[in-house]
């Protein structure tokens, strides 16, 4: 990733009173989301899919399911892979080529979030015990990039997922055969993923680019429908205190109720 | 000419290495005699290679990771210099003998992601600005694995930083703390790792109350987080006095061999 266009130093600082005084540069409170637009069933060869829209920040993401052999560890489950790509198009700093640490970072994210939730019913998705399973790909691609790529590209994932329509089958001397008519991808949990950004020793969420590139440091969170913690991931070179992680966690709990709203309908 | 690839036959696996019916006994004993927030025998070395500037090694249970540092050097390729501070870079390695089954030596996206967390965790102890247009190198490796050695490379690698003379605010100790069983406990082994329900590795300028990492995976309520975070903590707080003793240990062998 070639670095990041430096931010203006007085824009810099201006970010930082901002933050200190409670307030941000686009108007938001600091943690209130950008406006959040989500379309799902964009794309009809997929299984399912979903565009989340975070602000100007953008995340399509596409679940395609085919079969294949389980784990030796678990002969009984459907298996789970995510991937993201930073599309080249999607930012002047993504450059083409095989996904760099912050894709494979992003995709591990998100992965964990919905693998440790048990989102999904993967034990549903045996076809013959360590043979044959069903394989869950979640495709998460960034089509523009304007901060806070974590939060988006789970939404657009669990979204997509809860969109997601498998088709039905038969077994026949250990072919699939398919039957007309879809059932829905079996989902039990939804978890919901939220970012806080340190600047100025104070927690922000949801930050847009600038505000990611002048933080100090970023803490991720998810959490599944009972309120519980599924998946934690600090990044960027500063550092948080205790109080700061706890107090986030406190402010998680609420905001992933709020969003988890928006995101599964219904 | 390609080489065909040849399907090696799986190693079938150990029955002392499947999941265990209990991680806790009764009298909450773990697996291997430890108490729930006891940390496993810890051995460290500091100045262990003789190439690199800085190194260090560590033994944590049956882990056995060496960590090295280079620099602050020259940067190549030069582009990725910056003008106001060192580059820090930081690569993580599994040894393809380290684990059960051989594992590729080629870098797994889990070494990928790790390697990132690992120089986001040491970086904010270093002053980068003290060396600009540099770079220095990080390299751990994990010569045997048994859970926590993203966490045992930290407490290595941060010493390996201090033994190359580099500037820091405090050395940076990690540690784990998890759920197995139901119960909360700390410096997770592998098996505990991997049947229990939660693992929140942990690292901490202790000095400073500064986390420089945290992850998570599992499910632990709130209450259970904060209550895994301060264990983490305590854990922490036991390895820096060790890395402190280990620094010094090899000063003092110095300052014995200067005197003879």
């Amino acid at each position: 990733m070639t670095p990041p266009p430096i931010v203006v130093r007085v824009k810099q600082k201006r970010i930082g009173e901002l933050v200190s005084s409670g307030k941000r540069l686009d108007g938001r409170g600091l943690t209130d989301y950008r406006e959040i637009q989500l379309e799902v069933g964009i794309i009809e060869r997929a299984e399912g899919s979903a565009r989340v829209r975070l602000g100007k920040t953008e995340v399509m993401t596409g679940i395609k399911i085919e079969t294949g052999q389980p784990f030796p560890d678990v002969p009984n489950e459907g298996v789970l892979t995510v991937n993201a790509e930073l599309v080249p198009l999607a930012s002047p700093t993504f450059e083409p080529g095989p996904p760099d640490e912050n894709a494979v970072e992003l995709a591990r994210i998100v992965d964990r979030g919905i693998r440790e939730s048990k989102a999904i019913e993967l034990e549903k998705l045996c076809v013959e015990p360590g043979k044959k399973v069903f394989i869950v790909f979640v495709d998460v691609y960034v089509l523009n990039h304007d901060g806070n790529l974590i939060d988006a590209s789970a939404m657009a994932a669990l979204a997509a997922l809860l969109n997601t329509k498998m088709f039905n089958y038969e077994l026949e001397g250990g072919e699939l055969k398919i039957k007309p008519g879809y059932t829905p991808l079996p989902i039990r949990n939804h978890p919901i993923t939220v970012t806080f950004a340190k600047i100025n020793d104070k927690l922000i969420l949801d930050p847009w680019l600038e505000e990611e590139q002048i933080m100090d440091a970023r803490l991720t969170m998810t959490l599944d429908k009972d309120g519980k913690i599924c998946a934690i991931q600090k990044g960027g070179y500063g550092y948080f205190t205790t109080q700061q992680i706890l107090e986030a966690a406190k402010i998680a709990r609420e905001k992933t109720e709020e969003l988890r709203k928006v995101v599964v309908k219904g | 000419m390609k080489i065909p690839k040849r399907k090696t036959e799986k190693k079938k696996s150990d029955p002392s290495q499947k999941k265990p019916e209990k991680l806790i006994d009764k009298d909450d004993m773990r697996l291997d005699g430890r108490k729930l927030d006891e940390l496993r025998p810890v051995k460290i070395e500091v100045g262990v290679l003789a190439n690199a500037d800085g190194s260090a090694y560590i033994e944590q249970g049956k882990n056995k990771i060496l960590a090295a540092v280079y620099g602050p050097k020259e940067v190549h390729p030069r582009h990725l210099a910056l003008p106001d501070r060192a580059v820090l870079r930081c690569r993580y390695h599994m040894a393809p003998f380290s684990v059960d089954e051989r594992k590729s030596p080629a870098p797994s996206r889990r070494e990928v992601e790790l390697s990132k967390v690992i120089r986001e965790a040491l970086e904010p102890s270093i002053f980068v600005e003290y060396y600009p247009r540099t770079s220095i190198d990080i390299f751990i490796e994990v010569l045997q694995a048994d859970g926590g050695t993203r966490c045992a490379g930290i407490t290595t690698a941060s010493l390996a930083l201090a033994d190359a003379g580099i500037p820091m605010r405090d050395l940076v100790a990690a540690c784990a703390a998890g759920k197995a069983d139901g119960h909360l406990v700390l410096d997770l082994m592998d098996v505990e790792d991997k049947a229990g329900e939660a693992d929140v590795p942990l690292a901490v300028m202790p000095n400073l109350n500064a986390v420089t990492l945290l992850q998570m995976d599992g499910s632990l309520t709130i209450e259970e987080f904060e209550k895994a975070i301060n264990l983490a903590l305590d854990g922490c707080k036991q390895l820096y006095t060790l890395q402190k003793e280990a620094l010094k240990s090899k000063y003092v062998a110095v300052k014995e061999d200067v005197e003879e």
